[in-house]
């Protein structure tokens, strides 16, 4: 036991944490982008240019900064948990108060360099911000309502403003998200049962609240037939591609829907379809099947951590993560609402590649650092 | 690590276990979903793909060109080159027409109609410029293509009749197609697609149109075309054979010019019509490309009806022309015979009725013969009177009035030959024995059309033939034309004896010193004409004028004056063409109509590809000429 604290104890040398660097991990991620990769440049009609090269330059800059963040030791994102959501918030406020001031609706700040999406940045930080607050709950004020109030807040302000973007799917990852970390801190099951139910109850008085363009997504996702040239247009589209591909698909570069322009978005939100749609069922499932493997490895890192702050904070991105995908692809096929979320690591989006990288880079830094252990203040115990 | 940690521990695992076994849960749902899709749905899909993508497109065919009997075209197919301007290619709409306008003329409503089709369709849709550019124009704007960004030129096909108004009234035109004309057949809706509206392109529209061919383009979500994936070529109408002589018909139509009236010339043998003038005409070139208001408000408004086809569509009172009928049907029935004479005093009374012979001092002892040489008016009210309307009625019918000949064209009348019966029925009141004797000169309720005029000459001159006159030559022609005889049609049944005397009586019409349509002979052997004149009243001319002297034509509104008939065949020998000739309001049989049809006949033998040998039997019985009135 105490060889074992001693251990927990030691600082790693950049060597030590190179050699418990999840590589598997790593190799599962670049082996996703490099679908989305060819995905994007066969959106293009077989051309690296407009989409596929850059992608492959942000991913390589995603690399580099997942491997800063994994081996950056945890206990100092600990320690600026707060104030990176702190930030975050700031910058949502931010955002929303140019587009009051009359630069019309925006949801990214300009850097000059790259255009800084401040939601990207809120899903990391309010997962890192909760995973820290659960930290310190023990399953026996995990009851109590006022210790459960300042992460509620946490989550619903950033999903508040987030909403008023408008961006319906970033709300709404946020809040799964959230409700996640909720769920995993060990707050009771009746709760949960208490809020569903109120939020439905609220469903009538959010519906009033939703945008013009918003309520026509929801009801024609409910019947998108209805309007084959409105509204309805993109997921039927977004169905027909999928469903024209059949088994093992048209092909590489054969797609006749993404290629004529049929769908719409097709290198962001709608990429699934050319995969599906050059590569069939086949291609599709085993699209899911890498995801499905990147998620176990992040909940296998997260169990085997040895404080609570690395296991929400792995379990809280890995389920980020997940929500990406299915919201992704579940309104590509029709399940689900057209809401505006890319498929993570495939679509083109240059903060997304980032901030999901990130995400991973602090995945990994909880492996590297799984036998840490923490006290309530996040200091190392002895 | 204490128990509390481990409890915590053990929450923890299990909860994310439970979250791990919803997310695969979900996943499985994705999975499901793609299979249902992709596999129990994928054919719909991929048809529904096909769908979107694919885009058929109608290659019109090529319009039958037609010929004359000859081979000559007389309706063909031109080139048509249109200037397009397709909008997303151009930077500058309004700079790259300013170019334009300075190669070819483009007009302010032109101009007008381009800006608004830009903004109705999407930017790689053509829109057409203008049409039907010459050669010289196309060469202007190629010349200068890299100035005009989104000009291109496009090769289609218009109708083209090289004899222009001259064969109007045969052929007809093609014109754009109307609401009405939609069948359903995507053909019609092509934009520029034309469809015959009259003459022959109407009759024969449907074989001459021909099948389109079909092109399969790729497009993309908004229609632009990616490519061609494949191409039907269509088929051709079918070209049609007419029976007409092209340089006939236009000299037909050219002597008649500017009077109102026709031209019918056809086969006594085989019923093809070699011409079939109607003028005035309309020029059927202008209707093609989409007619000028002035020029449709010029032809509708003309009191001479450039618009109908007289030939075929005009019903009027035949006059003398109608007495060879007369004389047929008294012959037939017995109540003549070649010797039986009349007393022409100048006039005949009826009760307290005068009826008058055109000449005023009467023609003395008339035969049948000489009653149609001098077309003797009393000799024909006496027979008229003896023979009776009804079997006149019946005489009419066999030679081709009172109903449709059935010639191969649309817009035919079938004229009226009054009976006892009809009147009965349509005027509810009996028969008077005076509107016979009107009968017996070919006026009151009688009407025809000069085509049927055509076609009593031709049974006449034929030995009897129950001929039917056509216009488009179809295979069985082709096959018949070495052996003549054996395409005339069943006999109408008349003696002999019967028709060589009114033929007799034709024949001194024009070869008689004293046959009305003298002056017009045919004096060259072997080509000589037989014919008889016609001039038929169109108003009623009263006691009070007559006793101060009827009103001279020239003296009279053109709309009141007579009209002028002539109908006739050649060479009397071997008789090969029959004639009718009607100018409205023409004045004299024998003077406008006669010189008319002699020249055309003239001009038909001249171009008879077949020799005949000069004439010896009829020809020779009329040499013997006598002075007379």
């Amino acid at each position: 036991m105490s060889g074992l604290a001693k251990f927990a104890q030691r600082e790693f040398g950049i060597g030590e944490k190179l050699w418990h660097f999840s590589w598997g991990l790593l190799v599962l991620l670049t082996l996703i982008a490099a679908v989305g990769i060819a995905l994007l440049y066969s959106a293009a009609d077989g051309s690296i240019t407009p989409w596929a090269a850059r992608q492959a330059a942000r991913f390589v800059v995603g690399v580099l900064l997942l491997g800063i963040i994994a081996l950056v030791d945890p206990r100092f994102w600990f320690r600026w948990a707060y104030v990176g959501y702190g930030g975050a918030l700031g910058l949502l406020v931010l955002v929303e108060l140019m587009g009051a001031i009359g630069m019309g609706a925006q949801r990214w700040i300009d850097l000059g360099i790259i255009q800084l999406q401040p939601s990207e940045i809120m899903k990391v930080a309010v997962v890192v911000a909760l995973a820290r607050y659960f930290h310190g709950v023990t399953p026996e004020t995990a009851g109590n309502p006022f210790i459960l109030t300042p992460p509620l807040l946490m989550v619903l302000m950033p999903v508040a403003l987030v909403a008023k973007q408008p961006d319906l799917g970033t709300a709404v990852v946020l809040l799964a998200a959230g409700g996640a970390i909720f769920f995993l801190g060990g707050v009771r099951l009746w709760m949960f049962g208490v809020v569903i139910g109120a939020g439905a109850a609220a469903v009538p008085m959010v519906w009033g609240l939703l945008h013009d363009y918003q309520r026509r997504r929801v009801l024609t996702f409910l019947d998108p037939e209805s309007d084959p040239l409105g509204a309805g247009y993109h997921t039927l589209q977004a169905k027909i591609a999928l469903g024209s591909g059949g088994i093992s698909g048209k092909g590489f570069l054969m797609g006749t829907q993404s290629h004529l322009n049929f769908i719409p978005e097709k290198q962001t939100d709608f990429i699934f379809t050319i995969l599906a749609e050059e590569f069939g069922l086949i291609g599709s499932l085993t699209l899911l099947g890498l995801y499905l493997l990147v998620i176990a490895y992040g909940m296998v890192i997260a169990l085997r951590s040895r404080n609570q702050f690395g296991r929400l904070l792995g379990l809280g991105l890995v389920t980020t993560f997940f929500l990406y995908v299915f919201i992704n692809v579940g309104m590509v096929m029709g399940l689900l609402p057209i809401v505006g979320v890319p498929l993570p690591l495939i679509s083109y989006g240059g903060t997304s590649m980032l901030t999901i990288l990130a995400g991973f880079g602090l995945i990994i830094g909880v492996s590297i650092n799984r036998n840490l252990i923490l006290n309530k203040q996040g200091e190392t115990v002895g | 690590m204490d128990n509390r940690d481990q409890d915590r521990i053990r929450d923890f695992s299990r909860r994310t276990l439970l979250m791990g076994a919803g997310q695969v849960g979900l996943f499985g749902a994705l999975a499901a979903r793609l299979y249902h899709l992709q596999v129990i749905h994928g054919q719909r899909y991929t048809t529904l793909a096909e769908e979107n993508r694919i885009n058929l497109r109608l290659l019109p065919p090529s319009r039958g060109r037609i010929f004359d009997r000859f081979g000559t075209l007389i309706a063909t197919n031109q080139l048509n080159y249109r200037v397009l301007f397709t909008a997303e290619v151009s930077p500058d709409l309004g700079r790259t027409l300013d170019r334009l306008a300075q190669l070819i003329p483009l007009s302010e409503g032109d101009r007008a109609r381009i800006l608004r089709e830009v903004k109705q369709r999407s930017g790689f849709v053509p829109i057409t410029v203008r049409e039907f550019l010459s050669w010289d124009e196309v060469a202007r704007i190629e010349v200068n293509s890299l100035l005009l960004p989104g000009i291109s030129i496009e090769v289609g096909e218009r109708r083209d009749y090289p004899l222009g108004s001259d064969a109007a009234h045969v052929l007809g035109y093609v014109a754009a197609v109307s609401p009405q004309d939609l069948t359903g057949d995507p053909l019609l809706e092509l934009p520029g697609f034309r469809i015959g509206k009259s003459g022959i392109e109407r009759q024969f529209d449907l074989p001459m149109r021909g099948r389109a061919g079909a092109s399969q383009l790729e497009v993309n979500s908004v229609g632009r075309v990616i490519r061609e994936l494949e191409r039907r070529e269509g088929q051709p109408g079918r070209e049609l054979v007419l029976t007409v002589d092209a340089e006939l018909q236009r000299f037909a139509a050219k002597r008649l010019g500017e009077d109102s009236g026709a031209v019918v010339v056809i086969d006594v043998a085989k019923g093809e019509i070699l011409a079939l003038a109607s003028q005035p005409a309309f020029e059927p070139n202008s209707f093609v490309s989409g007619i000028e208001a002035s020029y449709w408000r010029e032809l509708t408004r003309n009191e001479r009806k450039p618009l109908n086809n007289k030939a075929i569509g005009g019903e009027f009172a035949p006059g003398s022309t109608f007495k060879m009928v007369v004389a047929m049907a008294a012959l037939e029935a017995g109540i003549i015979d070649p010797d039986t004479t009349f007393f022409c005093k100048g006039k005949v009374t009826l009760g307290d009725a005068e009826f008058n012979c055109w000449r005023k001092g009467g023609h003395g002892p008339v035969s049948v013969v000489r009653g149609l040489r001098e077309s003797c008016d009393v000799f024909f009210y006496v027979t008229a009177k003896r023979v009776g309307v009804d079997r006149i009625a019946e005489m009419a019918r066999r030679l081709g009035f009172g109903d449709r000949v059935g010639i191969d064209m649309p817009g035919e009348r079938p004229g009226l030959i009054p009976t006892m019966a009809w009147k009965k029925a349509t005027q509810k009141e009996s028969w008077a024995l005076g509107e016979t004797l009107i009968a017996g000169i070919g006026q009151g309720y009688i009407t025809v059309t000069p085509l049927q005029l055509a076609v009593m000459a031709a049974r006449l001159a034929n030995g009897g033939h129950a001929i039917v006159p056509h216009i488009c030559r179809d295979q069985a022609d082709e096959r018949t034309l070495k052996d003549r005889e054996a395409v005339l049609p069943p006999k109408i049944g008349f003696t002999e004896k019967n028709l060589a005397v009114v033929l007799q009586g034709m024949a001194e019409v024009m070869q008689h010193r004293s046959g009305t349509a003298y002056r017009s002979r045919i004096a060259e052997v072997g080509k000589e004409m037989a014919g008889k004149t016609g001039t038929s009243q169109v108003r009623r001319i009263t006691r009070s004028e007559r006793a101060t002297g009827v009103i001279a034509n020239d003296k009279l509104e053109w709309h009141l004056r007579d009209h002028a008939v002539f109908v006739g065949f050649a060479p009397i020998a071997a008789p090969r063409y029959a004639i009718a000739v009607l100018v409205e309001h023409g004045g004299g049989g024998s003077t406008t109509a006669a010189p008319i049809a002699k020249d055309v006949m003239l001009k038909c033998l001249e171009r008879d590809p077949i020799a005949h040998a000069p004439s010896a039997a009829l020809a020779t019985t009329t040499s013997t000429p006598r002075t007379e009135g």
